[in-house]
């Protein structure tokens, strides 16, 4: 067994496992983790795959931004898990429709190489990989500001838009939250901060 | 290794485009540093833009241009849609300020995110591939969402921009669903090329993306069985939001619907001409029936707009050059009639107060003669009634489609309009014939503009309809 493939049914069965036990663990916190894991897993495929871009991208993504965000949600939120899962078995019928329905999608893509076989002739040309010595994240470098700087362009566009909306949308600015002011901390003196009052005796001020 | 470099792509084409991205970044950051003293000014700008933009449009050569790989083509059709979008625009943030100002929800964002929506819809309408439009369309739609919920203290208004978004997102999901197994079966994204790879011969992986395409695009321009969001979004919205809602998005997502059936499709027409058949019947039926019941007049424009998006499609259904034509001459004349019904909605006003419901307008042909009168006109071109704007505009799509046999739907077509009068003339009895009510405040200036230009428009129409249908003409010439 050659060293890729101990590496793949390592990743793999790692990333299975992790899989099965974000579903089954009884802490949220937990299934976060392992997700974390079963992410980190996958991007080992991707690196066997040589899709090292991808694989750096899903480190960077999902892990550093999603499965994070995740992380603070379960903490602050504090959802009773366990009292999620009591009605588990009244959604079986639904969740089992649903899983018909995906294995009936499966067995379509796989059937439309028999009932379409044509099919596989027309996407002969659709993009090729980069066969010429490049790396992966070189060819995409290549083309993203050359060929597709339309759409990347109009993406940084959608991402704007969505940063104005939640601005917009949730941002508050309360008249009276008192904020800490250090340039005005600072400039204060004893002239400033104190006021003396002759107090005269037996009167108050 | 040096690589060589490469050419830049032509970027005169988008230059409108490029005008209007610059603007909406230049205007952000001056509402970002300048604070809300800056609104006023980032909303002339703003109105500016769109109108420097379309200045570029009409001034762009008349020749078919394709760049950015294929990506982004303008032709003769982009350049009449997008000059419409443009305008429509520009009026619709120029009408908004009277409602804002007195909501207190004047904010620099707002004339942005409409800056940037229409950013979005010029990218639709220009769109040459499956990527760009989806792009375009996601920057549209993201915009529309953030301004439907822009009253975020108002129930309603949030309640509105999160139905759009979540019922948005779903459509986008089928178009990209749709699109992908378009992908997967003609190995392009490219219109013409799909129109190549095709050949005439549609596999059903093919059929199955083009219906979950059309899905989605039915979403966008809010045709029956995709249109349940469209009631709810136009009266929670402000109304300033929901006059831009009717307008600009909806001719925007027309043109980018007639685009990808007509050059990524032309040749197996048969398969989208019964999708488009059945929902055109679909919004036209709806259209005519559902109104008849309703007391808010932002929720009857509503169900309005799905007819008229039903009417316009039978010009697509005929799937010819006339049927394209009716189309485009459609939708023109409904976005100037939308826009002076909506100024009347605007207008409605007590006060500071604002007031939704049919019967406020009970005898303003006594109070506010000049109002009713426009109201009317506009009602009687809505309804179809000869010889205004919009009998005509239901002559061309009913002729194309009777040119293309669909006797049928053209006969039905014309039943439906004769429904739909139902309740465009009640809103006429109730303006002359009903007990007056309390008079409305004054129209704005701008408002009673928009009210007095559009009901020219509407009236005088039959008089000199050779430049619309002319530019029509040769927008639809330029998609064969």
């Amino acid at each position: 067994m050659s060293v890729a493939a101990a590496f793949f049914y390592l990743f793999s069965g790692v990333a299975v496992a992790s899989a099965f036990m974000v579903v089954a663990s009884r802490n949220p916190v937990h299934s976060v983790l392992f997700l974390i894991l079963a992410f980190v897993n996958a991007a080992g495929l991707f690196l066997l795959l040589g899709a090292e871009f991808l694989a750096m991208i899903l480190i960077v993504v999902y892990v550093g931004a999603v499965a994070v965000l995740f992380l603070f949600v379960v903490m602050m939120l504090d959802v009773d898990f366990s009292e999620l899962r009591e009605g588990f078995l009244d959604y079986l019928p639904f969740g089992g429709l649903l899983g018909i329905v995906f294995l009936i999608e499966l067995v379509l893509v796989l059937g439309t190489y028999y009932t379409a076989p044509d099919a596989m002739h027309q996407t002969a040309q659709a993009a090729k990989a980069a066969h010429d010595g490049l790396s992966n994240t070189a060819a995409l470098g290549r083309v993203l500001y050359t060929e597709h700087v339309f759409y990347f362009q109009s993406a940084g566009m959608v991402l704007l838009v969505a940063m104005i909306g939640a601005i917009v949308l949730t941002l508050q600015h309360k008249p009276g939250v008192k904020r800490q002011d250090i340039g005005a901390q600072v400039a204060r003196n004893k002239q400033t901060a104190m006021e003396i009052k002759s107090v005269k005796p037996g009167q108050g001020l | 290794m040096t690589a060589p470099l490469a050419a830049v792509p032509a970027l005169l084409p988008a230059l409108p485009e490029l005008v209007l991205a610059a603007g909406s970044l230049i205007l952000v950051l001056i509402g970002a540093l300048a604070g809300s003293g800056s609104t006023r000014f980032v909303q002339a700008m703003t109105v500016v833009v769109l109108l420097v933009a379309c200045g570029l449009v009409l001034g762009q050569s008349e020749t078919r241009e394709i760049t950015f790989h294929g990506a982004f083509i303008v032709d003769g059709f982009a350049r009449f849609m997008k000059v419409i979008v443009l305008l429509a625009s520009a009026l619709s943030l120029v009408m908004a300020q009277g409602f804002l100002n007195r909501h207190k929800a004047n904010a620099f964002e707002f004339p942005v995110l409409v800056l940037l929506s229409t950013l979005g819809m010029m990218v639709m309408i220009s769109a040459h591939d499956l990527i760009a439009l989806y792009l375009g369309l996601e920057l549209s739609s993201l915009a529309l969402y953030v301004i439907a919920a822009f009253r975020r203290d108002d129930l309603k208004s949030t309640e509105a921009g999160l139905k759009y978004f979540v019922l948005g997102a779903l459509s986008s999901g089928m178009l990209l669903y749709g699109a992908s197994l378009v992908y997967g079966f003609t190995g392009s994204v490219e219109f013409t090329a799909i129109a190549k790879a095709l050949n005439g011969h549609a596999s059903s992986g093919v059929i199955f993306g083009l219906a979950f395409l059309m899905a989605g695009l039915a979403f966008k321009i809010s045709a029956v069985p995709f249109h349940m969001w469209t009631p709810d979004v136009y009266e929670g919205s402000p109304t300033p939001v929901t006059t831009f809602f009717a307008s600009a998005p909806k001719l925007a997502a027309m043109a980018m619907t007639v685009r990808v059936v007509m050059t990524a499709f032309p040749d197996i027409a048969a398969q989208w001409q019964q999708i488009i058949v059945f929902i055109a019947l679909g919004s036209m039926g709806l259209g005519a029936f559902a109104a008849i019941g309703q007391t808010n007049i932002k929720r009857l424009l509503a169900y309005s707009s799905i007819g008229h998006i039903g009417f316009a499609l039978v010009g697509l259904a005929a799937g010819t050059i006339n049927g394209v034509q009716g189309v485009a001459i459609y939708m023109a004349l409904y976005v100037v009639m939308t826009l002076g019904a909506f100024a009347c909605v605007l207008g409605m006003r007590r006060g500071d107060h604002y007031v939704e419901t049919i019967d406020e307008l009970a005898g303003l042909g006594r109070t506010n003669p000049g109002m009713a009168f426009g109201m009317a006109m506009i009602m009687f071109s809505l309804a179809g009634i000869p010889p205004l704007a919009g009998f005509f505009a239901k002559w061309y799509v009913f002729v194309a489609a009777v040119e293309a046999k669909l006797y049928a739907l053209a006969v039905i077509g014309v039943l439906t309009s004769v429904v739909g009068a139902f309740y465009y003339l009640r809103i006429v009895k109730i303006m002359y014939f009903d007990e007056p009510k309390e008079a409305f405040a004054p129209l704005d200036g701008t408002l009673k503009t928009v009210l007095l230009a559009s009901t020219l428009i509407v009236f005088l129409f039959w008089l000199w309809p050779a430049p619309l249908v002319n530019a029509a003409l040769v927008a639809a010439q330029s998609l064969h």
